[in-house]
């Protein structure tokens, strides 16, 4: 499809109970899906003519944890054909194992590694999964939004041991973090202290 | 009598110098005959992504620099054009330039890097201290406009730091009539050089089908002769206005991504000039005071100025809540930033799709059934710098 209109149009016509939004904004399209459907869904948009997005770009997770379904899987997806960008979304729980597209996308094999081993999100039917990015042994998962910045352990060489030792992390300071927004403009805990003081008095 | 054969495991780096950084490939070899091949990246891995979300736009710009750090400001690029799309505010002309300019310059950076030490890993010692030179050249360009050679920080959602010293125009105009010649005497030493044909051609081919399934851009999705170039496909800041042309390859091997990258560095000068010329004086980033910060003589005199400045290296300006994706064509691929802000001055979230990491992970694919020999050939072709491959 030539345009992003009708690509909207036919989408949602093709895949009508798949598709829950669709939306169009700063010239991609933006779809949000089950996880059930996402295997149905990528195939749709791979192999119709009037679609072509033959390219997957990348596969990420957005982490909202005050949700109650925790993380949002995202895929990122490119036509050449069309020149068109298209990203597909859908929310899942914590525990939750979700499909992966390794089958109809040989690139996505490594992107879902890096989102299991970043948020620890696992994968059904994906032929490795292994951690790529963090060191051997490493325990937890970095781009939660729970894991400190710090970090939870360090390693250092042991002269004693005359091997590399792994430890938690100790900070002469504490990381700081500043709340920086500006009073006069309202920050939520003023207002609310001012709130508060009204009520009182 | 029949003797039982084992595969024989070979680790690969992280130290080996072809590995082109700190590549750990688990190799398993039938005789000389790779069978298989195993990556292990992230020995590089610095967090980059979690950096950014505790930091303000501004104090991440620093970060893109050191993912690809042969080209940097092609990142810088395109978390400022991300950022710029949330605010929706407008590049002046003269920055959009100066943009350009220096993102050639990083695509002649980095192109010459790869095609001299790529001929170093097949033997040629000599392109790379030729290349060396002009790559310092361009490095005191670097210098000069941002402060450092390598780290420049130079580009802001809204346009750049500041704006070109006196002369650095001319230099750069003078550079790009010495330069072709420099290419050419590269060429000279590689294009019909027997032994580098021998090492390159018709190794590591790439089919256009395979190209599209392993998510390969830039130049491996050229090579196989896939014309797809962001820059004319979906122009970004002045590209539209240029003239230049996409070098497309035909058999997708080795080789013809080193013709590829050749002549991109022509289209680059190219490019640079028309920009040279086309530039005029004018506003280099954009005058709305609550995005960029105001000149040093006005804190001086005017109290708005001064707030400004006080509030944006505090506090750093907010960006509505919203979501985008925004590609760059890199030297090495596209780079995308996939950005998600709060409304607040912090980033909620910034994935980096760095094209390196598709491009490594089809070493498995790429190798298999070659020799020994050709893996450095291969891993020189795909243009892997590991900043970006482990963010």
């Amino acid at each position: 499809m030539r345009n992003l209109e009708d690509l909207e149009k036919k989408i949602n016509s093709e895949l009508t109970t798949k598709i829950n939004n669709t939306e169009i904004k700063h010239n991609q399209i933006y779809i949000e899906t089950d996880k059930e459907d996402i295997i149905d869904v990528t195939l749709f948009l791979k192999t119709n003519q009037d679609t072509k997005f033959k390219q997957l770009i990348d596969i990420t997770v957005v982490d909202y944890p005050e949700n109650n379904q925790r993380f949002e899987v995202v895929y990122l997806f490119l036509s050449h054909e069309f020149n068109q960008r298209l990203i597909v979304k859908y929310s899942i729980g914590e525990n939750e194992v979700i499909p992966s597209l390794t089958n109809i996308f040989p690139s996505a094999n490594w992107m879902e590694r890096e989102v299991f081993d970043m948020y620890g999100v696992s994968f059904i039917d994906h032929p490795d999964l292994r951690r790529i990015l963090t060191d051997y042994g490493f325990e937890g998962h970095p781009l939660r939004k729970d894991f400190p910045l710090t970090g939870h352990s360090e390693v250092r060489y042991s002269e004693d041991k005359k091997k590399v030792i792994s430890e938690p992390v100790k900070l002469e300071q504490n990381y700081r973090n500043f709340d920086y927004e500006s009073p006069w403009e309202g920050t939520k805990y003023i207002r609310e202290k001012i709130e508060n003081n009204d009520k009182k008095n | 009598m029949t003797k039982k054969i084992k595969n024989l495991n070979l680790n690969f780096g992280p130290q080996h110098p072809a590995a082109h950084g700190v590549l750990r490939l688990i190799l398993e070899l039938d005789g000389e005959v790779v069978e298989k091949a195993d990556p292990h990246i992230g020995l590089l891995h610095r967090g980059t992504e979690k950096l950014i979300e505790n930091k303000t736009y501004m104090q991440a710009v620093p970060y893109f620099d050191r993912l690809d750090y042969v080209a940097p400001m092609n990142q810088e690029h395109a978390f400022a054009l991300a950022v710029e799309k949330i605010l929706k505010i407008d590049v002046p002309i003269r920055a959009q330039y100066i943009r350009v300019i220096f993102c050639e310059i990083g695509r002649i950076l980095s192109h010459i890097l790869n095609v001299t030490t790529q001929a170093l890993d097949v033997g040629a010692l000599t392109p790379s201290l030729w290349g060396f030179e002009e790559r310092e050249t361009l490095m005191t360009f670097y210098e000069r406009a941002s402060g450092s050679r390598l780290h420049a920080n130079y580009f802001r959602a809204g346009g750049v730091h500041q704006d070109l010293p006196k002369g650095l125009e001319e230099d750069i105009a003078k550079f790009c009539e010495t330069f072709p010649k420099i290419i050419n005497d590269l060429e000279s030493l590689l294009t019909d050089n027997r032994i580098f044909k021998q090492r390159n051609v018709d190794i590591g081919i790439v089919t256009k089908q395979d190209a599209l399934d392993y998510s390969f851009s830039g130049v491996m999705i050229r090579g196989s002769g896939v014309p797809w170039d962001l820059r004319k496909s979906q122009p970004y800041d002045c590209y539209e206005t240029l003239d230049f042309k996409i070098p497309v390859g035909k058999n997708g091997d080795c080789y013809d991504r080193y013709l590829c990258r050749i002549e991109e560095m022509k289209e680059s000068v190219s490019i640079i000039k028309q920009c040279l010329s086309k530039m005029e004086k004018g506003p280099i980033k954009s005058l709305d005071g609550k995005i960029s910060p105001p000149p040093k003589a006005e804190i001086k005199q005017s109290m708005e100025a001064l707030i400004h400045h006080f509030k944006l290296f505090t506090e750093g300006y907010r960006v509505p809540k919203d979501e985008i994706y925004t590609a760059v064509e890199a030297p090495k691929g596209e780079f995308g930033v996939y950005l998600i802000s709060d409304g607040s001055s912090k980033p909620y979230k910034c994935k980096i799709r760095a094209p390196g990491f598709s491009h490594l992970q089809s070493m498995d694919y790429l190798i298999k059934g070659h020799m020994l020999a050709d893996v450095p050939a291969v891993l020189g072709s795909l243009d892997i710098v590991f900043g970006e491959v482990d963010r």
